[in-house]
């Protein structure tokens, strides 16, 4: 098939952007989308040019390293999709597609498609673990996890950290991410003991670098890994349980 | 050619790795922050050595070239970890996980080692389920577990089809409490590009910032690397596309031996290639087999789709071939009988490149949904990848290169052969032998980084209290620093005509195709004429463009493929020199009549440890011997 890109390119963080035209010619419908990146790269350095600069690593939709806007839509419109996952055969020949990096104020685009996303591990350095060092930890069997509790611990342990619900939020929120590590240590009778002070340090660092929650799902919608927009509104609960407790902590010293 | 020394310690094989902590060097907890330790990778090696060693509290520093901790490649792990828990009270022991290891290694791997990582296991997961990691449960709340390749118990411990990314969560955010606490200092997007050495031992590394192009010098009193595998020297594999051997290799040409470097595994269960611009390719995990059935048609050439050809005119070759481990024949075998089939013109698929992995029998028998909620994911991941449904036809899978059981040689305390230089994970040769275990490279990485190097480290690093690393403006540094800068000017100047990926793709031909899933002498010598042709034109024909201050991907990739070259033709020379078929090696010309591999215990049961001797020098080979006092030397029989 035959495409036509429309591609932003950014010499640098602090350099200004603009975007570029690129022809796709003759590209397999079995290629996946960074596979059709990939030809017009070599395309360009065979004629000269300076390639795409696009992150990327596993190409199986699970380092969450990949990620951009594709026609407006993260990770481009199959749900439940990383952008290394979807194949050129979702594409009609003589497409036009629009590629931009992941646009947040907590993100900086870094070069061409990249941005920076370290503002997430800040995120998880603010509370994102169960606080046990190496060593001396009991039998495993002796923390029984109830079956439910692990499967929906585990379906919000699924996030990638790819950001995508952030790009695709209108205020660039970082609820979904944030929730979906909370639900995960929350949910686990090993993350008891720290649960509420974890939502507090987490839901904190958060608002430093993003903006707020407004209910659009939009982030829901944009989730490569479809984690449900349910786990907001359980820690938007153990936050306000968490404020509570502060304050009664307060008042008892 | 000596002989080295592993310094495994003395006595009965269950009280040596007791014992050895008894008699190792301490260092008592005020004087660890006396103790500055560079780590590079951040994958479970990494990140469960950096979260570990700063809680001791010593001052680590890690670096990783991914933008967070928490990509690297061990993510994409699916299948599972072993222990020797026995939880399924199937009779699984710790002797039994290190009876199976060893035997599963076609005997080539140093028992002390996987003694210990069998005596290990069951410790990590009671850590990782102590971090909170969401292994899959029973109804009662208690774990789960599954069967994996070359093992008759069910040890293998999981998390839905995600175990890799849920125990490098763990260990990321172990990693990410220290970053926060300040006892770790955490550099992402940072490549290490040097080893620096002084006085015959390790003080530091340089690295470079792929965003800004700086190159700078760290110093410290050890170095570990945790850098992962080397499959990508095949250009298609299933390692995350900048999987690579840089950080090794440069260990290497340092002066740290490199192990048992033909030692590579091919994964039975990937879905076949389709077409030339592919950049990689993709595991089914293993934990497939459980419940899929492998077959190709009788005959050859049989032209039919997969759910036409009716009972009779299917070869379920695995069980006929080998009865009592079936689908569950551990990885070289199944592969290379995969590998005969395609040969014998019954491959399947548009390209007749692949065999059935086939879930119907399963799912008659459990019903769609208990299938659906075992592998899922993988389904969707198949589907999405081969617009093919597998719960309405079989899925198509080939072998491809997928672990290198090589690697950095280490010692019994995983310390190179250069002092204060250690090799954890994938990265070191040391537990799998000649051929890896399903879920068991999972359980070395996190053993090797919770529960090995925080105590070896000490014994080594307590000689040096007192004493302050190595200024960074010392000439070791300078001279590294210049070396780096050179090599990578040297890169964008030739301005060639080809990509850096074509030479990529042509180095990984001739690798797949004579050191892959069969070697021969003739196609050994080959391919060692060839490659040094191939590094001379990449060295004056390459095309690498942009600059050297701004994130360019290209140049890094130009770096690494600059060193597959190397490593490539040290990975022929071992092959050539191997004179046996053992595990993920087969040379032709040493095989059963039934065309299995045919060890050579008399002249082979030993690690080939390379030493680099300049660029264009051929290595020196020195030999570990290997000594089997426990498990007793057999023809392996999967039969
Ligand atoms: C698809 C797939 C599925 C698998 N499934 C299983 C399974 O089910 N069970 C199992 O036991 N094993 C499995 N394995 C194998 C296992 O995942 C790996 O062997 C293991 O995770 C390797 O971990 P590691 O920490 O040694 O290295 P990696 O995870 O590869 O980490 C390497 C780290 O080093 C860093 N690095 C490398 N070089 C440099 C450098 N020069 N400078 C800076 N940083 C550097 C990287 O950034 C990264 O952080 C699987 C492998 C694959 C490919
Ligand atoms: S490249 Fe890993 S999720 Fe896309």
């Amino acid at each position: 098939m035959d495409l036509t890109l429309k591609v932003w390119r950014q010499n640098g963080p602090d350099k200004p952007g603009e975007f570029k035209e690129y022809e796709a010619k003759g590209i397999s419908e079995e290629a996946s989308f960074l596979e059709m990146l990939d030809i017009v790269n070599e395309r360009i350095v065979e004629s000269g040019g300076v390639p795409i600069e696009f992150d990327h690593d596993c190409r199986e939709g699970i380092c969450g390293t990949c990620g951009v806007m594709i026609n407006g839509h993260p990770h481009g419109n199959q749900k439940g999709t990383a952008t290394c996952q979807l194949h050129m055969r979702k594409f009609n020949d003589g497409d036009r597609i629009v590629i931009e990096p992941w646009r947040a104020t907590g993100m900086p685009v870094v070069q061409d498609l990249i941005v920076d996303r370290s503002a997430l591990d800040r995120i998880i350095e603010a509370g994102g673990y169960i606080s046990v060092d190496t060593g001396g930890t009991p039998d495993a069997n002796l923390i029984p996890v109830p079956k439910e509790a692990a499967d929906a611990s585990m379906d919000a342990a699924a996030c990638i950290g790819c950001a995508a619900c952030i790009a695709a939020c209108p205020n660039s929120a970082g609820q979904l991410f944030t929730a979906a590590k909370l639900a995960h240590l929350n949910l686990l009778p090993q993350g008891q003991p720290e649960r509420y002070d974890r939502t507090i340090a987490m839901v904190e660092k958060m608002e430093e670098f993003f903006g707020s929650c407004t209910n659009h799902g939009e982030c829901e919608e944009a989730c490569p890994k479809s984690i449900s927009i349910n786990n907001i509104a359980f820690m938007n609960r153990d936050y306000l349980v968490a404020k509570f407790k502060d304050r009664r902590k307060a008042g008892q010293t | 050619m000596t002989t080295l020394d592993a310094k495994v310690p003395a006595g009965p094989i269950d009280n040596k790795w007791t014992g050895h902590r008894f008699d190792s060097k301490l260092v008592n907890p005020a004087n660890k922050r006396k103790y500055e330790i560079i780590i590079i990778g951040t994958g479970l090696a990494g990140a469960s050595a950096a979260a570990s060693l700063g809680e001791l509290g010593y001052n680590v520093t890690v670096f990783t070239y991914h933008d967070s901790p928490r990509r690297a490649h061990s993510i994409a792990a699916q299948g599972g970890i072993n222990a020797a828990k026995n939880y399924a009270n199937d009779g699984d022991s710790v002797f039994r996980l290190f009876y199976d290891t060893v035997k599963g290694g076609d005997y080539r791997s140093r028992e002390a080692n996987v003694y210990r990582l069998a005596e290990v296991s069951n410790e990590i997961i009671d850590q990782c389920a102590a971090q909170g990691v969401p292994f899959a449960r029973e109804y009662g709340g208690l774990l789960d577990n599954r069967s994996f390749g070359g093992a008759q118990v069910s040890r293998t411990f999981y998390a839905r089809g995600q175990t890799g990314q849920q125990l490098l969560l763990g260990a990321y955010q172990a990693l990410a409490r220290q970053v926060a606490l300040g006892s770790v200092k955490l550099y992402n997007r940072t490549e290490m590009l040097e080893v620096v050495t002084h006085d015959g031992r390790a003080v530091g590394v340089v690295v470079r910032d792929l965003v800004t192009g700086e190159i700078s010098s760290h110093s410290a009193h050890a170095v570990v690397l945790a850098t992962g595998g080397y499959s990508n020297v095949f250009y298609l594999s299933t390692m995350a596309m900048s999987s690579n051997v840089t950080a090794a290799w440069r260990a290497h040409r340092k002066g740290a031996f490199f192990a048992n470097p033909c030692f590579t595994q091919i994964h039975p269960t990937c879905i076949p290639v389709h077409g030339d611009f592919q950049s990689k390719l993709t595991l089914m995990s293993e934990s497939l087999r459980n419940d899929g059935r492998i077959w190709v048609p009788k005959s050859a050439d049989d032209g039919r789709p997969a759910n036409d050809i009716p009972e009779e005119d299917r070869d379920y070759y695995l069980e006929r071939i080998y009865p009592s481990f079936g689908n569950l024949a551990p990885r070289d075998i199944a592969s290379r009988a995969a590998m005969r089939m395609i040969e014998e013109d019954r491959g399947v698929g548009p390209l007749k490149n692949g065999v059935y992995l086939d879930f119907s029998d399963a799912i008659n028998r459990l019903g769609k949904d208990v299938i659906e909620a075992r592998y899922g994911n993988l389904f969707e991941m198949y589907e999405r990848i081969t617009d093919e449904n597998p719960y309405e036809v079989p899925m198509r899978i080939y072998p491809a290169p997928h672990y290198t059981m090589g690697g950095l040689w280490v010692d019994y305390n995983l310390m190179t052969n250069v002092p204060g230089l250690y090799a954890i994970g994938e990265a070191n040769f040391s537990d799998h032998g000649a051929n890896r275990l399903g879920a068991s490279a999972l359980m070395q990485g996190l053993a090797d980084g919770y529960f090995v190097v925080p105590y070896t480290i000490a014994d080594y690093l307590a000689d040096w209290l007192n004493i302050d690393p190595l200024a960074t403006d010392h000439e070791a540094f300078q001279e590294a620093e210049e070396e780096v800068s050179g090599r990578l000017e040297k890169l964008l100047s030739i301005n060639g005509s080809r990509t850096v990926d074509s030479f990529h793709k042509e180095l990984g031909h001739i690798m797949i195709d004579k050191c892959g899933l069969a070697r021969s002498k003739e196609g050994l010598e080959e391919a060692l004429d060839r490659i040094p042709r191939l590094r001379n034109e990449f060295w004056s024909n390459v095309r690498v463009p942009g600059t050297d201050d701004t994130y360019n991907t290209e140049l890094a990739k130009a770096a690494r493929v600059a060193d597959y070259f190397e490593l490539a033709e040290l990975m022929c020379r071992d092959a050539l020199e191997r004179e046996e078929s053992c595990g993920g090696h087969f040379r032709v010309e040493h095989q059963t009549d039934e065309g299995e591999a045919k060890r050579d215990d008399e002249d082979q049961a030993h690690v080939s440890a390379w030493e680099w001797n300049g660029y264009g020098e051929a290595h020196t080979h020195h030999k570990e011997p290997l000594t089997f006092d426990y498990v007793a030397l057999a023809q392996r029989s999967y039969k």
